[in-house]
């Protein structure tokens, strides 16, 4: 069943076109992996699906909702499609713990107690048990980017959204956040993954996009794909990340 | 000449009174003054083109004239043009508010605006609605690195309450003024005056230190 569906979305910055009546549909279960050159429009594409983007032309609905819609339908479309930043982005104030608990007590209106068992769940499952009680700063990178897909899950998203989650990591930090990225697609998690990791590419994705100057200019299974460029800017590409 | 002590010591009950005038004009004008720029502050950050274009008049006209000039303005000319009385006290404590206020509008805003974008994303991104995302996210974050520029405000109007001598506050720096004129005891008493200064700022500063150790400057 299809869950993003773009229908010609274009997306201007200023007179900058970077999405360029994009259609892309994708549905549940998958795990989309997209690439492509820096500026060609892949993060905004992701950030356009959760409306932190507003979009310019075409329509774009999530689980039926269209991100043109008011206020409160972006909010449930937020609330479906959980995000994991490039920056990690955790609260700093916050422990771990509280900043897991965050969606649930300011989007559900939980009370302190139930969201923190839940966050202590998620906690688990990302391995940090034993770090719930300590602020961002006093976690490693991949600890804090753990964290806060511990903290997007925890809203309880149909959907999750990665804005090159490993980017801003160390190479033996970036093993333990697609560890658990990895788990979450068993899980049967639909992933829009922006990334430039082609071994978890071509391990876990379902579909790879390859996009330049705001067009998907190549759609279809990893493997297929990665071996066999349809064309010659993919291959080009390839060449540069590999 | 000799330096008189006991010019002090007989003058110290008159000093005091002037630092507790001091002191309660200074506190009270900060709480207005605190009020004020959280507003103007957050008017000037996330306010549209008019809301923002009030602010800046505000504090574009109080950074722009000295607090002389404002407390002057207040005491004597606003009676004026209103036809009402305002009492010295009133007109001190109402310059701090108004002055401390702009400045510290300006401190709120550099704050919140210094708060890094992401994280107002991440918290939208929960679908956590904005005023809430503002409440509990960049507001607690943009407290604490407001501590510091704030306390520097703190110190610069419980100074500033040294010109209300102008409307004849019974404030400190006038109460030694006053006993200066009865018995020409410059050296005795403006070292006294100093000191209470000094005593006064030094307990502030700490204070506010230890506000800063507990919370984290993130």
């Amino acid at each position: 069943m299809t869950i993003i569906q773009f229908d010609k979305v274009t997306k201007r910055f200023g007179s900058t076109v970077v999405l360029d009546k994009v259609d892309l549909s994708i549905s549940e279960g998958e795990v989309v992996v997209v690439i492509g050159p820096s500026g060609s429009g892949k993060s905004t594409l992701l950030r356009c699906i959760n409306g932190l983007e507003r979009i310019d032309g075409g329509d774009l609905r999530v689980d039926g909702l269209s991100v043109r819609g008011g206020r409160k339908d972006i909010r449930a479309i937020r609330r479906e499609a959980g995000m994991v930043f490039q920056q990690f982005n955790l609260f700093p104030h916050l422990n771990a713990l509280e900043n897991v608990a965050f969606g649930p007590v300011h989007t559900r209106g939980m009370s302190h107690a139930e969201a923190h068992k839940i966050a202590e769940e998620l906690l688990a499952k990302v391995g940090l048990s034993d770090r719930k009680f300590n602020t961002p700063a006093e976690l490693s990178g991949g600890q804090q980017q753990r964290v806060a897909i511990a903290r997007a899950m925890a809203v309880k998203p149909k959907l999750m959204l990665f804005d090159e989650p490993t980017s801003a990591l160390d190479p033996e930090l970036r093993q333990e956040v697609l560890k658990v990225m990895h788990t979450l697609a068993e899980e049967g998690m639909t992933m829009v993954v922006v990334t430039h990791e082609m071994a978890f590419a071509r391990r876990v994705g379902t579909r790879l996009i390859f996009m330049e100057n705001g067009l998907i200019s190549a759609d279809g299974p990893p493997a297929e794909l990665l071996d066999n460029p349809p064309n010659q800017r993919l291959i080009d590409f390839l060449q540069h990340v590999e | 000449m000799e330096f008189d002590f006991s010019v002090i010591v007989n003058s110290m009950p008159a000093l005091m009174r002037g630092a507790k005038t001091t002191i309660y004009i200074t506190v009270a004008g900060l709480i207005g003054g605190v009020i004020t720029g959280l507003l103007f502050g957050l008017m000037r950050a996330y306010g549209g083109r008019f809301i923002n274009g009030i602010a800046l008049v505000y504090i574009e006209l109080v950074r722009g004239t000295p607090i002389i000039v404002q407390v002057m303005f207040i005491y004597f000319a606003l009676p004026v043009l209103l036809e009402v009385r305002i009492d010295a006290m009133t007109a001190a404590i109402t310059a701090i508010t108004i002055n401390a206020g702009a400045y510290i509008a300006e401190i709120v805003r550099g704050a919140f605006l210094s708060v890094p974008k992401g994280l107002t994303e991440a918290g939208l991104a929960l679908g956590v609605p904005q005023w809430r995302v503002l409440a509990f996210v960049v507001g607690p974050v943009a407290f604490r690195r407001l501590i510091p520029p704030l306390g520097n405000q703190f110190i610069v109007s419980l100074k500033d309450t040294s010109l209300f001598i102008v409307i004849g506050v019974g404030e400190l720096t006038r109460q030694g003024q006053e006993i200066m004129a009865s018995n020409f005891r410059a050296v005795e008493i403006w070292t006294a005056v100093a000191a209470i200064y000094l005593v006064m700022i030094g307990i502030m500063t700490l204070a506010l230190r230890l506000v800063e150790k507990r919370m984290r400057i993130l």
